[in-house]
């Protein structure tokens, strides 16, 4: 399986996604944004980080960057992208997912361990995976998920919720949800699925020595759901 | 020519900075105040000479990248 990481000037989980995805078997190649051509790819992710420095809104700069053209095409033909943290604000900057990122409820930049409810398994990110819930990391300034009223009946009509923050049990609650986000979003898909943006990082949690172990689920299970 | 444009919060959009500056304003004194919304504000200076014209090209670069439709509105100030 072949994925591609595209590196935004100030993306800086982009090693880290590197190290996973190839941990699990994944043909990774790194992409500069300024590339006009994606390398054939079974995946494409953008990473975390502060892209263009977080100007104006984040995510708004890099999603007008030349290589997203391409990226924008792959995802409308059914391509798998996702976009985590960073990566998530640039694909609603995009418009490929619904809705948008704002600052923090409480003003806080967040950097912990959270755990998120699957939502979803019709799809192929979480098909398949045994847990309900997953442990994973947050950090981010700008992660409380907001639409519009029409936007939000059109996301729960179609299950685009991927996942929800949750307690360690799957509790949905709103002294579990960190941000402020609608709903305790923490991942929303596309209409089709094959486009996820979601807060959390995966990436951060494939190393018993440094973390938990939930990643590496969501990885491995990835590339199975994929071949 | 030079054109003006402040970006503002859709009303019904939660804008934590406003709410902290209110909270401020009103530890300092300043205690009949309803509301505070923070907006943004850009000087566009365009070789484009047709205030018509110009004021287009500021509309699409409001609609493409300087504003987020989902929650904010932009209003173009003309530039006389």
């Amino acid at each position: 399986m072949k994925s591609s990481v595209i590196t935004f000037p100030g993306s800086n989980c982009d090693r880290d996604m590197d190290v996973a995805l190839k941990k699990f078997g994944f043909k990774n190649k790194m992409v500069w944004h300024a590339d006009a051509e994606l390398p054939k790819s079974d995946l494409v992710v953008l990473p975390g980080g502060f892209s263009y420095g977080d100007y104006l809104r984040c995510g708004s700069m890099a999603s007008k960057s030349k290589i997203m053209q391409s990226v924008i095409n792959f995802a409308n033909s059914g391509g798998m992208v996702m976009g985590i943290c960073n990566g998530f604000q640039i694909l609603v900057e995009t418009g490929l997912v619904p809705g948008v990122l704002l600052r923090n409820k409480y003003l806080e930049f967040i950097c912990k361990n959270v755990f998120v409810k699957i939502n979803d398994k019709k799809n192929k990110y979480f098909k398949n995976v045994d847990n309900e819930v997953l442990e994973f990391h947050i950090a981010h300034n700008e992660g409380n998920y907001f639409c519009t009223n029409d936007q939000l009946k059109e996301i729960e009509d179609n299950n685009q919720i991927a996942i929800n923050y949750c307690d360690e049990n799957g509790k949905i609650e709103d002294q579990f949800n960190p941000n402020g986000s609608l709903k305790n979003i923490a991942g929303i898909f596309n209409k089709e699925k094959n486009v996820l943006g979601m807060m959390p990082h995966p990436e951060r949690m494939i190393d018993t020595s440094l973390s938990g172990e939930d990643g590496s689920l969501f990885f491995k299970n990835l590339i199975n759901n994929l071949k | 020519m030079k054109i003006s444009v402040i970006i503002t919060l859709k009303k019904d959009v939660l804008d934590p900075q406003g709410k902290v500056i209110h909270q401020t304003l009103d530890g300092m004194g300043f205690q009949d105040i309803n509301e505070v919304r923070q907006g943004k504000y850009f000087e566009i200076d365009t070789k484009e000479t047709d205030n018509d014209k110009a004021k287009a090209k500021v509309e699409e670069m409001c609609k493409k990248l300087l504003a987020n439709l989902v929650i904010e509105n932009y209003k173009i100030i003309d530039p006389k």
